[in-house]
């Protein structure tokens, strides 16, 4: 592997303050969810990315908005990723009319197809299959775009990402499977449900080219992604990239998380993908401090402009309740 | 007698038939929760709590926890059940049956009749129901009529804690697949249970209120909403025959049939799209089996043709509420 920390180089400032505002997007935006689902703002539940950023914000990195992601139920961090809008997002988790999905989805739901984000998705292993769908596609047009599907470790275990793998390979379509190790499936740790060494290592039985990543590594999870990109692109080749992330939150909003000690979390919390981020930008001087803190400004006036929309948006009008189960009928 | 939560009484069920006959084995994600984890098993007992404090009896042998694969979850659990273990597998969520239907509709309901009856198949399958739990589309659904259509597939929806129990036992006991499902509002609404073993018989639908001028028929927690209809109605003089199935398949036609002969009009609840569910297929049994006893066409007051909405004002709107139940009451009656 080349060294990362000339990926950290080659990157111009406008990229790397892109990077840098999408991940402080995502742990902003998560944090203000958490606090809006607290005060009762947000219906239903949520699974927050926290910790996570550098694995979806370095997998999207070089994407444009043509290709295209499915994503799973922990993804708000995703759809910042792809360039979602976090006012759409904000009004969809809320409920609300205007909301990316017309308030019908929910925070598992959100879709943004002019992004070429497919939707989060409540079924765990429920992106894969869609995914190599979409590698289809555009296979066919020979439009030269990619398709990638996020998954968890607990989604690695299911039959349809194994299915949608090995039909990527028979296929050759530019699929990317991305597996998002963050240790755990709800509540149950990947140690004891992936049953082989590792996701990568079982993936790449599938006969694609597969590496893990620490996903905590921004330029690493960009320079895997680059190679993946690479196949994707030239050759309509799929690949899997595993991104070894930690999770700093519960399952969900609000799980107290007994299965896991005070230790373990401490250690998983000491893990900060945006502080090591901060660092590596700093260190080859590249971005100051200053101007690092001032895109958090920025970051956290454009979210308390969404939650002040979403609280103040009216919910869906009854009359939609029957819209838009079909196109005609 | 005590009071205990739906939830208690499922667990209580679970347990004692559990303590009774070492064949239970309880299967699926994080039924005990923790494996692998940094600070021990068995604390989470499935996400609603449900199978609270049976790893620690029971310990991982009985008490396992599998990857998220609910195919292979059903699978195995319908290819255990033929061999000589009586499984309880759960499906957290109903909607997640999707991924694994085939192990249910093609193979294990199917085996007995299949096999020209050598076989037998003792697997429950718990699962969770219902909107209006702000969960979206893929966690919210109540799809009991694509159960009921399967042959060799029972179809148990308790309506209240001590029914959940006693269907519960029922349910281990019996030799064939059983879909038990769980209404997600309803596991903290308490309810007398005796501590005791019982046994509440499939396809005997319980008449909750008795009545005269209708018969109003509701299932899982579309029951709890047609009753309040009615205590509201009796005030207005409307007298109501509140019916709880309890088990879409068998399904008690005897007690329905005699219902509507002496009402003569029926209004049905139900919690699901209107398109061949329950609330269609009790309509076709009275229209082909009372209809001269009808003094008015049947009402269904079922869900719209659409998947569950996320917004709460679309999803109240959604499911069966009062107001529209109350209104289809009048409706037959006028
Ligand atoms: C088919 C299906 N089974 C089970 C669930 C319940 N569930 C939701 S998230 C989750 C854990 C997923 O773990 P993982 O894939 O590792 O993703 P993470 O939550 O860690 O991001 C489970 C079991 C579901 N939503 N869909
Ligand atoms: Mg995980």
């Amino acid at each position: 592997m080349a060294d990362a920390g000339a990926q950290t180089l080659q990157m111009s400032r406008d990229e790397l303050r892109r990077a840098y505002r999408r991940m402080k997007t995502i742990r902003l935006f998560e944090e203000r969810v958490e606090k809006e689902f607290a005060a009762g703002n947000i219906p239903g539940f949520a699974h927050v990315y926290i910790g996570q950023e550098a694995s979806g914000v370095g997998i999207c990195h070089d994407l444009t908005d043509e290709d295209y992601i499915g994503s799973t139920h922990r993804g708000h961090g995703h759809c910042i990723a792809k360039g979602c809008d976090v006012k759409g997002m904000m009004l969809e988790i809320m409920g609300k009319q205007g909301g990316l999905c017309n308030g019908k989805g929910g925070s598992m739901h959100i879709a943004d197809l002019s992004k070429g984000m497919l939707g989060a998705n409540a079924i765990v292993g429920g992106s894969p299959p869609i995914a190599v769908g979409a590698a289809l596609t555009a296979k066919t047009k020979k439009n030269g775009r990619v398709s990638v599907a996020f998954s968890g470790d607990g989604a690695s275990n299911q039959g349809t990402s194994f299915e949608a793998m090995n039909m990527a390979v028979v296929l050759n379509v530019p699929a990317i499977f991305v597996f998002e190790n963050n240790g755990y499936g709800e509540h149950t740790a990947a140690s004891y449900a992936v049953g082989a060494k590792s996701i990568a290592e079982r993936a790449a039985s599938f006969g694609l080219a597969a590496e893990s990543v620490d996903g905590s590594d921004f330029f690493a999870v960009v320079e895997a992604m680059r190679a993946a990109l690479e196949r994707g692109r030239t050759a309509c080749k799929p690949s899997v990239i595993e991104t070894r992330c930690v999770r700093h939150m519960g399952h969900f909003i609000g799980d107290p998380q007994p299965y896991r000690s005070a230790e373990e979390l401490a250690a998983a919390r000491a893990i900060d993908c945006i502080e090591n981020f901060r660092k590596r930008v700093r260190d080859v001087r590249l971005l100051d401090a200053a101007e690092l803190d001032g895109i958090d400004s920025e970051v956290s006036a454009e979210i308390e402009e969404a939650v002040q929309a979403a609280l103040a948006a009216p919910q869906p009008d009854i009359s939609a309740l029957e819209k838009d189960v079909y196109v005609r009928y | 007698m005590p009071k205990k939560s739906y939830r208690q009484a499922i667990n209580e069920a679970i347990r004692g038939e559990m303590r009774r006959d070492p064949s239970v084995i309880v299967l699926g994600e994080d039924v005990a929760g923790g494996q692998g984890g940094t600070a021990g098993v068995g604390k989470v007992g499935n996400i609603f709590g449900v199978l609270a404090g049976l790893y620690d009896e029971f310990g991982p042998e009985r008490v396992i926890d599998t990857p998220i694969t609910e195919s292979a979850i059903i699978g195995a659990a319908g290819g255990a059940a033929m061999t000589g273990l009586r499984p309880i597998a759960e499906i957290m969520f109903a909607d997640f049956v999707g991924v694994c239907f085939d192990q249910i509709y093609n193979q294990a309901a199917k085996f007995r009749y299949m096999f020209g009856g050598k076989a037998k198949t003792p697997l429950v399958i718990r699962t969770t129901i219902g909107a209006g739990f702000r969960a979206g589309a893929q966690h919210s659904q109540t799809l009991h009529p694509l159960f009921t259509m399967v042959p060799g597939l029972k179809v148990v929806m308790p309506t209240n804690a001590y029914d959940a129990k006693g269907l519960m036992i029922e349910a281990i006991r019996d030799d064939d697949p059983v879909i038990y499902m769980e209404s997600k509002l309803l596991y903290d609404v308490e309810d007398e249970v005796p501590d005791e073993a019982y046994r509440v018989p499939f396809g005997e639908a319980n008449v909750v209120r008795q009545g005269k001028h209708v018969t109003v028929v509701g299932m899982g927690l579309m029951l709890a909403r047609a009753q309040a209809v009615a205590q509201e109605l009796a005030k207005a003089g409307i007298d109501c025959e509140v019916i709880d199935p309890r088990t879409t398949s068998p399904f008690d036609e005897e007690t329905l049939l005699e219902s509507v002969e002496k009402t003569g009009r029926l209004v049905i609840v139900d919690e699901s799209p209107p398109r061949c569910g329950l609330a269609a297929d009790i309509a076709s049994i009275v229209a082909e089996k009372a209809f001269k006893a009808l003094k008015a066409p049947i009402r269904k007051v079922t869900c719209p043709h659409t998947p569950v909405p996320f917004a709460p004002a679309l999803e109240d709107e959604y499911m069966p509420n009062p107001r529209r139940i109350e209104a289809a009451i009048r409706e037959v009656l006028a």
